[in-house]
């Protein structure tokens, strides 16, 4: 089986450099894009391979290139941001790719600047992504003293900077627009998605935000074609992914596998299954932010419309097993404290609501908890649910508390009428 | 007291060059003065202002904002303990109970010699090896008791 994003990345050595990645095929596409092909070319491509963003919402990477308004008759200069502010509870796959292979994301995102006509690009990392930081400075100085980065690349007229920007911290920055917001130096807080950031973004310019496992696959497509693609994967959906486990199974991990992978085979062939003594309960399939799936949910495939379809979200791929010697209201409740604590305030429903639910699910964890408190919990998921908040964290909080309270309903009332937490 | 160097000013100056506007350089001054000084006090946060030609209040309310900058001195070596989910489930609050045992501080205090400042961080996206913690930077992971008392005697 191919594993396009993985295959040169090997944990115990430092990532190829850039000669050693040339070696293998690296800067290949980007010579091909810039000397051969022309900008339309590529951007049927990226359509025709059906790759749609990794960042967590799926859209269409294609799709949301072509937003970008011509070059003719908009401002400059144009903006690409690559997100790696992962802080998803459970996400760790664009650590694995910055760290295991720089050269593949900076020649992706070459491509993709090319592509929309973009002359600054920015790379937005989390200030704990301390070595993944660390090597993305060499390689980029590499890719400048080759000339693959800087004024008139190999000869095409096509200029492009790339600049590092360590942030100061804070989930929410995650959010393409807080993003945006941070990197003006403000505080982070979303702003309104219209007019859209393809249009209004960066200081007012046009910007394009893509997350960093979405443009490492783009060097891949220009080399070997969209059907290439498409064929790597199980689904309609094109090309790998990595997926992750984390919680209590044997062998904690990610793996670069075909997209529609079922998760019965990434739990238990690629995680080992779980440790011995404990018992599956349930996952959150996609980080901290998607619904608990369960046992009967165990054959669905990993691709976005069947997570969807069974109820969760495929969001970033990275799961978080829940075994049976783990408290499920203690779990929702470290969810729930960790989005209370990174809300940004902006918004009231959010920054009220959240850490409303996260004291109700501590005093259900320590024995405080009244029969009402479930209903107060539900309409919390309604309160805040999509619509109601100016961004996604506050409904993606709600996310796990509504399936828990669908699945585990018997363990929150249970800790009600016993006055304290079975699991203690 | 000049409480910017000429030497934190260039620096500022030149980290900044790229920044189209003063407010954009904010942050990167503020982290400039901080990889100096260990925080931003509010004497250098009113000097960072100056500097920039902006008020205090517009320069506070971004510091304030963002975790990893610090408003209240620190220690020496700054432990940041994953306090999410992957960690919670692979005993997190063994790991804090033990730290806080060891250096007798919790979260948001500094030991009396200086030492250590102990700080809670979202998911350090290193869920397979939780639970984890970073000191100064570098994680360690698969953390147990044990091994944490070997990984402190490394930072005085
Ligand atoms: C609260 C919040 C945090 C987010 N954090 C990240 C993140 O750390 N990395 C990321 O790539 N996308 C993150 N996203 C999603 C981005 O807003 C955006 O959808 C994505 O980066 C787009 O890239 P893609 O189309 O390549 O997926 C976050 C969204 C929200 C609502
Ligand atoms: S939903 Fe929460 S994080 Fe989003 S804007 Fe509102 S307060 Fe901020
Ligand atoms: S939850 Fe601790 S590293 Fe991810």
């Amino acid at each position: 089986m191919e594993r396009p994003l993985t295959n040169h990345i090997d944990k115990g050595r430092e990532p190829l450099n850039l000669a050693e990645y040339e070696r293998v095929g690296g800067y290949k596409a980007l010579r091909e894009s810039l000397t051969s092909l022309t900008q339309e070319n590529i951007l049927q491509l990226v359509k025709d391979s059906n790759l749609r963003g990794r960042g967590g919402a799926g859209f269409p990477t294609g799709l949301k290139w072509s937003s970008m308004p011509s070059s003719s008759n908009s401002p400059r200069p144009r903006y690409v941001i690559v997100d790696a502010d992962e802080m998803e509870p459970g996400a760790f796959k664009d650590r694995i790719l910055i760290e295991g292979n720089p050269h593949q994301l900076i020649e992706g995102m070459i491509i993709c600047a090319y592509v929309v006509d973009s002359e600054i690009g920015y790379i937005f990392i989390r200030s704990e992504y301390t070595l993944a930081a660390k090597r993305l400075k060499r390689a980029i100085a590499e890719a400048y003293e080759k000339g693959y980065l800087g004024f008139n690349i190999l000869g095409s007229g096509f200029n492009f900077e790339l600049r590092l920007h360590i942030s100061s911290g804070r989930y929410i920055c995650g959010e393409g627009t807080a993003l945006t917001n941070s990197l003006e130096g403000n505080r982070a807080v979303p702003r309104h998605k219209t007019p859209r950031q393809t249009e209004s973004g960066l200081w007012g310019m046009p910007t394009l935000l893509n997350n960093v496992e979405t443009l490492c696959n783009i060097p891949h497509i220009v080399d070997k074609g969209a059907e290439w693609f498409k064929s790597l994967s199980k689904c309609k959906d094109g090309g790998t992914k990595i997926f992750g486990v984390s919680g209590k199974v044997k062998k904690p991990g990610a793996w670069e596998l075909p997209m529609g992978t079922t998760i019965r085979e990434i739990l238990e062939e690629h995680a080992g299954g779980m440790r011995d003594g404990v018992r599956f309960r349930g996952v959150l399939p996609g980080g901290g932010s998607t619904e608990f799936l369960v046992e009967q949910h165990l054959d669905v495939q990993m691709d976005y419309d069947s997570v969807q379809k069974a109820g969760s979200r495929f969001g970033t791929g990275t799961m978080i097993a829940l075994d049976d010697h783990t408290c499920p209201v203690g779990m929702v409740h470290n969810l729930e404290s960790f989005f209370a604590r990174e809300s940004c305030g902006w918004c009231t429903p959010c920054r009220e609501g959240l850490p409303w639910t996260a004291r109700i699910l501590k005093a259900i964890e320590d024995g405080r908890g009244e029969p009402d408190d479930l209903k107060v919990l539900e309409s919390h998921t309604k309160l805040l649910g999509p619509g109601r908040t100016f961004c996604a964290l506050a409904p993606g909080a709600m996310e796990p508390l509504q399936s828990a309270l669908k699945f585990f309903r018997e363990d929150f009332e249970r800790h009600i009428t016993d006055k304290r937490c079975p699991w203690r | 007291m000049e409480m910017l160097s000429d030497e934190i000013k260039s620096e500022i100056q030149c980290g900044t060059g790229a920044c189209p506007t003063r407010r954009c350089a904010i942050l990167e001054a503020l982290e400039i003065v901080q990889r100096r000084h260990g925080w931003v006090s509010d004497e250098r946060l009113k000097a960072v202002a100056d500097f920039l030609n902006l008020t205090v209040e517009e320069v506070d309310g971004v510091a304030t904002f963002y975790n990893r900058i610090f408003r209240r001195p620190v220690g020496r070596h700054v432990i940041l303990v994953c306090d999410s989910v992957s960690c919670w489930i692979m005993g997190f609050e063994n790991i804090l109970v033990h730290i806080t045992k060891r250096l007798g501080i919790g979260f948001g205090e500094t030991t009396p010699d200086g030492r250590f400042t102990l700080l809670p961080i979202q998911c350090l996206g290193a869920c397979e090896q939780a639970p984890a913690i970073m000191i100064d930077g570098t994680l360690h992971g698969d953390l147990t008791p044990d091994k944490i008392d070997e990984i402190l005697k490394g930072y005085e």
